[in-house]
């Protein structure tokens, strides 16, 4: 009884402990969604952590049409998927010819692929820049794109070629004894089964894209290419005294992250932590 | 059928295009860098080849405060592997024992991580702000008001103040990688644990810690590396600032290139930052391997 008694006591602690970190972890962000809602002069007039009086979508209004967030959604959106296309495509061709043909190099070009996990993009980033510029791929698409599946690679070739090596061969024989054609092998049965691996890897490119900072403020200057992480930033300087619209700014760039984690919060948290924990 | 497999022409269909773009964007800018940071060059004018006299200059020479920088990203090295590492440990130690609302805990912790740092660094201005920002107002209303702060631009507490979100943030990453090593423990070890009437804290330093030993690595790799080339959300905060007290090796390079346009310099930055995190990962690797 007694014994009962310690147990629920340590559980009651330990219980306690795990809300107050959840209060610590969530409450800055239900704050955001607070203020988002409210214009300054209820702010300033002391309602800093309440309820809003009024829920003010006319700060969504604000963000969306007059701060250009509407358009650098656009943008991110345009980036992002062109990157996990591009770099879906790349990956599968390339884990797939790494794991499953025979060739002498596959081992050494799979270590070099991996090595790149290990490389950040501090080395690439004047180098790349001096490159754009010339080609005069500065402020547009390309300039994000490329680099971003260039860095996307490594991770996405790891993971899609752990999954190829437990697909058993023997679909592959089958078809090749009915004659059919190593690119019709890869694209009408390698391709099918390694939907869940591919949707692993769109996941981590797609947070990766959507949220990198440090290449989309150095390859974008023309305001209306600009993708959201970086067309928030400067409207730091326009928007700092106007806490409505900026807050509203930032929910509308959280909301595509969150709704996919909340949807497939499962995967989403499986191809952010299947890299980690096999290398 | 070995023939179609050994074809050199689908090879080389199926990982040239990913070879050379990534041989383009990752690899050669390396050695790119490399050459660069031999160099005195402005990106526009002529360069002149100096030799290493730019890592003697970051070294020895040095008046930009880079030493201070790289001091910097180990204290934010430390705080991650010190704090935020046991704060993760703990929480995956408890969630993974199997409690109610264990996937709810999972998903709230781990909300930070996919959210931009960008909204996060916002956020956090938002927080600091010192008329009406969630900090202070909290600490008013506790009737601490002595302690409030210009919290970004007094430079006794900056550093502190742009650390903690860094912490806060990631806390959630590393506790599901500790949680997802813990998962993956056999159920019956912690069954007859519990028969041999093991405590809860006795199973979790005996038995969860030391199995998930190498998740424990991966974890402190990721937190210590990540520290010392960290950016972002210095950059949103304060950007180095005030007076350089929150100054970190890739603002200042960043701040090096960009607006001073010392692109030899700021090249040997770069590189001295990929050797400092490689080697970084070595060490960790071995602390790990000598303790086994």
């Amino acid at each position: 009884m007694k014994k009962q008694h310690k147990r629920s006591m340590s559980q009651y602690i330990l219980n306690s402990f795990l809300i107050i970190y959840t209060v610590i972890q969530i409450y800055p962000l239900f704050w955001l969604l607070l203020f988002s809602f409210k214009d300054n002069s209820e702010i300033f007039s002391g309602n800093v952590m309440g309820l809003p009086t009024h829920l003010l979508w006319q700060n969504y209004k604000n963000a969306i049409i007059n701060a250009n967030i509407g358009l650098f959604f656009i943008n991110s959106i345009i980036v992002t998927f062109g990157t996990i296309v591009i770099s879906g495509i790349l990956a599968c061709m390339a884990a797939y010819a790494i794991t499953r043909m025979k060739w002498k190099l596959s081992k050494p070009v799979l270590v070099l692929f991996l090595l790149g996990m290990m490389i950040p993009l501090h080395a690439s980033l004047l180098p790349l820049f001096i490159t754009l510029r010339s080609l005069k791929l500065i402020s547009t698409y390309w300039a994000l794109i490329l680099p971003y599946v260039g860095f996307a690679l490594p991770m996405a070739i790891f993971i899609l070629s752990g999954f190829l090596e437990s697909i058993p061969g023997e679909l592959e024989e089958a078809a090749c004894i009915d004659g059919a054609s190593i690119y019709r092998i890869f694209y009408l049965i390698i391709l099918p089964l390694m939907r869940p691996a591919i949707a692993a890897i769109s996941i981590f490119t797609f947070l990766s894209a959507w949220n990198e900072l440090m290449f989309g403020v150095t390859f974008i200057s023309k305001q209306s290419m600009k993708t959201l992480t970086v067309g928030i930033l400067s409207l730091q300087g326009r928007y700092s005294i106007e806490w409505g619209p900026i807050g509203a700014g930032l929910v509308i760039a959280t909301f595509p992250s969150l709704i996919i984690y909340i949807l497939m919060s499962s995967q989403v948290q499986a191809s952010l932590t299947t890299g980690a924990l096999k290398g | 059928m070995n023939r179609r497999f050994s074809s050199k022409t689908a090879i080389c269909i199926f990982v040239l295009p990913a070879f050379l773009l990534y041989a383009v964007i990752v690899i050669f800018p390396i050695f790119l860098s490399g050459y660069y940071s031999t160099l005195e060059w402005d990106g526009i004018g002529k360069s002149v080849f100096i030799g290493l006299k730019n890592y003697v200059d970051l070294f020895i020479n040095n008046n930009d405060g880079f030493t201070k920088a790289v001091m910097n990203s180990f204290i934010l090295a430390g705080l991650n592997v010190f704090i935020q590492l046991p704060i993760a440990l703990a929480l995956a130690l408890i969630l993974s024992r199997g409690i109610n609302g264990e996937s709810f805990f999972r998903i709230a912790y781990f909300i930070p991580v996919i959210i931009s740092t960008v909204v996060i660094g916002e956020l956090w201005i938002k927080i600091y702000n010192s008329d009406y920002g969630l900090l202070n107002t909290v600490l008013t209303g506790l009737g601490l008001k002595m302690l409030n702060h210009q919290w970004l631009s007094d430079t006794k507490v900056a550093l502190a103040a742009v650390f903690i979100p860094v912490v806060w943030q990631y806390v959630g990453y590393h506790m599901l990688l500790m949680y997802a090593g813990a998962k993956s423990i056999p159920k019956d070890i912690f069954e007859s644990a519990r028969i041999d009437g093991a405590t809860g804290i006795k199973t979790a330093f005996r038995i969860t810690i030391p199995l998930i030993k190498p998740v424990i690595r991966v974890c402190v790799v990721f937190a210590a590396v990540g520290s010392l080339k960290f950016f972002d959300l210095v950059y949103i905060l304060t950007n180095g600032g005030p007076l350089h007290a929150t100054e970190v090796p890739s603002t200042l390079l960043y701040s090096t290139v960009f607006l001073k346009y010392m692109y030899g310099y700021g090249s040997a930055m770069a590189m001295f930052i990929i050797v400092e995190c490689l080697v970084m990962t070595f060490i960790i690797q071995g602390i790990f391997k000598s303790g086994d």
